[in-house]
């Protein structure tokens, strides 16, 4: 008998944590993302993990990279205000390679906003709101199932690589239910980081400079090393040399490039003989798949393409669906920003029809059909 | 001596505070007060933010993070909360800890989580080259105070104490066996310590308002500071201009993460059925 359930995609994404591991979670309540604080609240102590309510999302984050350096895999979830606020130190985790896992249940902004309406505004933010390059991963369900199973991604991909891991969910996504059948405890792969066996010798930061992933030592177990956010050599100490810098920073960023094949996940139907090529993501998706089949059933060779990993965008997989394109059109709840990546990664082939919506309400399939079938935006 | 060495990292030597600076007194005296209770190197994590100050715990032979600016003490929850037989310093400056991380201050001070917090105030922002901060006394002179500030200033001992801190201590870069003593007495209280440890910055709050060098600096310290003890038999006119170093508060209250440790127990005495995640972390299931 298989373990099906109904549930809320704030609750499958706190499941597929637990699932994954997660013994530790700081956070900040925030609509629409509170639930999975809730739930973290009364599940962690019942496994022997640890629930902190901080004062504020800067704390919250600080908090699970503190943990995380402890050994314990972590997490926070928040909307919009609260994820502007952890902007500092998602670059301290790249920087540090901390392994977290962050959730951003997306809400309309900028700003206070619309806290129960829908948006998906935070694309750019999640790739590039702290300063300076930095590696991060980013990763949207597209239904309640995939914020389980994306979720328990984040985490593999957080202790494989080191990084911070987002996990971009929107208002619509996190409260719709739907039933979802659990996978059977043990069977699925989990990841944790790779560690050293002997303090004599170890160097917090040594690795392949070609995206190489260092061992991570938990804090207390004897290696007695220094974490900074300041530019380090090897040693973990810090270093002002340009030649270190330079090192160091491309490494980071090669290990989410290096590993991009192997963490590429997207969702397609009827896109390999496709004429219009709809991209969408999250809950725009959910409308996009519904006006793709309608224009189908007329004949029309409409398809979808859906990364689930958008950061990094999986350029490569997209540029061979829209090859044959004619049209190639993006529905998306902010003003067009996955829009700009599409448009970069096909830039010669057919033109890219942004079709942008932020009234806080989810696109009806016959608004992105009439687009399909050639009717005005 | 050579006992608190051994909790250097002597290859990390010389440092990089400016000559006469008392932030290497301070680190000197809690290195000292650790060596007094012959902490274990291994059990000891330094946590500290963005300044001079926290530059501190990369020249100590423990697992140290230097995090981000303000940010200590919401780290330092995190590790303790995460492994409570861990003993967790944070080093701060008065700027780190008053301005940009007086939430988390007050916050840590509430919980009564089992940290020790070293402020070392020089009462100026020295990294960034003298601005006031919510600790420079008004009317005295910063970069970003060329007329002297009309902000009042912090009574930090009060806050931490109104704010639910149980062991606060006040001591000098002078007044350095004192500082030991109070450290040594705030890492063996079982809950959220504060040490003010008053350090001199000659070359930003000295120069700029005329305080002369590092030693007229800490005669300063030396004329000015009363113990309480002798402060309690002393008239108000006494003290005027005075302030008072010692132990200002040590009461016994509940720890936050024993609190919490022992409602884990509590809730999986009641769901000991629970089938929940994958669990791996078992040295860390306390
Ligand atoms: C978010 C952020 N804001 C500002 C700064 C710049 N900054 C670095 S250190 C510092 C002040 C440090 O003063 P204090 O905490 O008193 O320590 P001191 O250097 O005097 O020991 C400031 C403002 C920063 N690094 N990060």
């Amino acid at each position: 008998m298989p373990n099906a359930k109904l549930m809320q995609g704030n609750e499958a994404c706190t499941l597929g944590a637990l699932a994954a591991g997660l013994d530790f979670y700081a956070g900040y309540p925030i609509t629409p993302s509170t639930e999975i604080a809730e739930l973290c609240a009364e599940e962690l102590p019942k496994i022997g993990g640890k629930f902190i309510q901080m004062e504020d999302e800067i704390g919250s984050i600080a908090a699970i990279i503190g943990a995380s350096l402890t050994g314990r895999k972590t997490m926070t979830a928040t909307s919009g205000p609260g994820f502007s606020l952890m902007q500092e130190n998602i670059g301290y985790a790249g920087i540090t390679e901390v392994p977290i896992v962050i959730i951003n249940v997306q809400r309309v902004g900028p700003s206070t906003g619309q806290p129960t309406s829908l948006a998906q505004g935070d694309v750019m933010q999640a790739r590039w709101g702290t300063h300076g390059d930095h590696p991060v991963v980013v990763l949207a369900p597209g239904n309640v199932k995939e914020c389980f199973e994306l979720t328990v991604k984040a985490f593999n991909i957080a202790e494989d690589l080191r990084v911070p891991v987002i996990v971009l969910t929107d208002e619509v996504i996190g409260h719709m239910r739907e039933k979802v059948v659990l996978p059977e405890p043990g069977s699925l792969k989990i990841s944790k980081r790779k560690a050293p066996t002997n303090p004599a010798g170890y160097k917090p930061y040594e690795a392949d400079l070609d995206g190489g992933v260092p061992l991570m030592a938990a804090f207390g177990q004897g290696y007695r090393y220094h974490v900074t956010g300041l530019f380090h050599d090897e040693t973990g100490f810090p270093s002002n040399k340009s030649d270190v810098t330079d090192r160091m920073l491309r490494r980071l960023m090669r290990k989410v490039e290096k590993a991009e094949p192997q963490m590429r996940d997207y969702f397609e139907e009827s896109a390999h003989d496709c004429e219009i090529l709809v991209v969408a993501f999250g809950s725009s998706a959910m409308s996009s798949l519904s006006a793709v089949r309608q224009a189908r059933a007329q004949g029309i060779k409409a398809g979808l393409f859906r990364p689930k990993t958008i950061w990094p965008f999986p350029e490569e997989t997209l540029r061979a669906y829209a090859a044959k394109a004619k049209r190639v059109i993006v529905p998306e709840m902010n003003l067009g920003q996955i829009a700009l990546e599409v448009e970069r990664v096909i830039r010669n082939g057919a033109p890219v029809e942004r079709l942008g919506k932020v009234n806080g309400e989810l696109f009806k399939p016959e608004e992105i059909l009439s687009v399909i079938m050639g009717g005005k935006q | 001596m050579s006992d608190s060495l051994s909790y250097f990292r002597q290859n990390r030597l010389p440092h990089i505070w400016c000559p006469g600076c008392g932030h290497g007194t301070v680190t000197g005296s809690l290195v000292r007060a650790i060596a007094r209770l012959g902490l274990d190197k291994n059990k000891v994590i330094v946590v500290s933010g963005i300044g001079c100050s926290s530059r501190a715990p990369g020249y100590l032979d423990f697992d140290t993070l230097h995090t981000a600016h303000g940010r200590a003490l919401a780290f330092a929850t995190g590790i303790k909360l995460s492994r409570p037989d861990l003993k967790v310093i944070v080093m701060t400056g008065d700027g780190d800890c008053t301005a940009i991380g007086g939430n988390h201050f007050i916050h840590a001070a509430r919980r009564n989580i089992d940290i020790t917090t070293i402020v070392m105030n020089n009462n100026i922002y020295g990294m960034t080259s003298g601005q006031y901060s919510p600790m420079t006394p008004k009317g005295m002179l910063g970069t970003t105070a060329p007329y002297g500030t009309v902000e009042r200033s912090f009574d930090l001992a009060n806050l931490a104490i109104a704010a639910g801190a149980t062991y606060v201590a006040r001591g000098t870069a002078y007044h350095a066996p004192l500082l030991i003593d109070v450290m040594e007495k705030a890492l063996l209280n079982k809950g959220f310590s504060v040490v003010e440890a008053i350090t001199q910055c000659p070359t930003y709050m000295g120069r700029k308002n005329k305080l002369g060098t590092a030693v007229e600096m800490l005669n300063w310290f030396k004329e000015r500071a009363v113990n309480v003890k002798a402060a309690a038999a002393m008239s108000p006119d006494k003290l005027e201009g005075k302030f008072t170093i010692g132990e200002l508060y040590n009461k016994s209250e509940p720890e936050f993460t024993a609190e919490y440790s022992a409602l884990v127990e509590q809730v999986r005495r009641k769901f000991d059925t629970f089938q929940g995640g994958v669990r791996e972390c078992a040295q860390n299931s306390d």
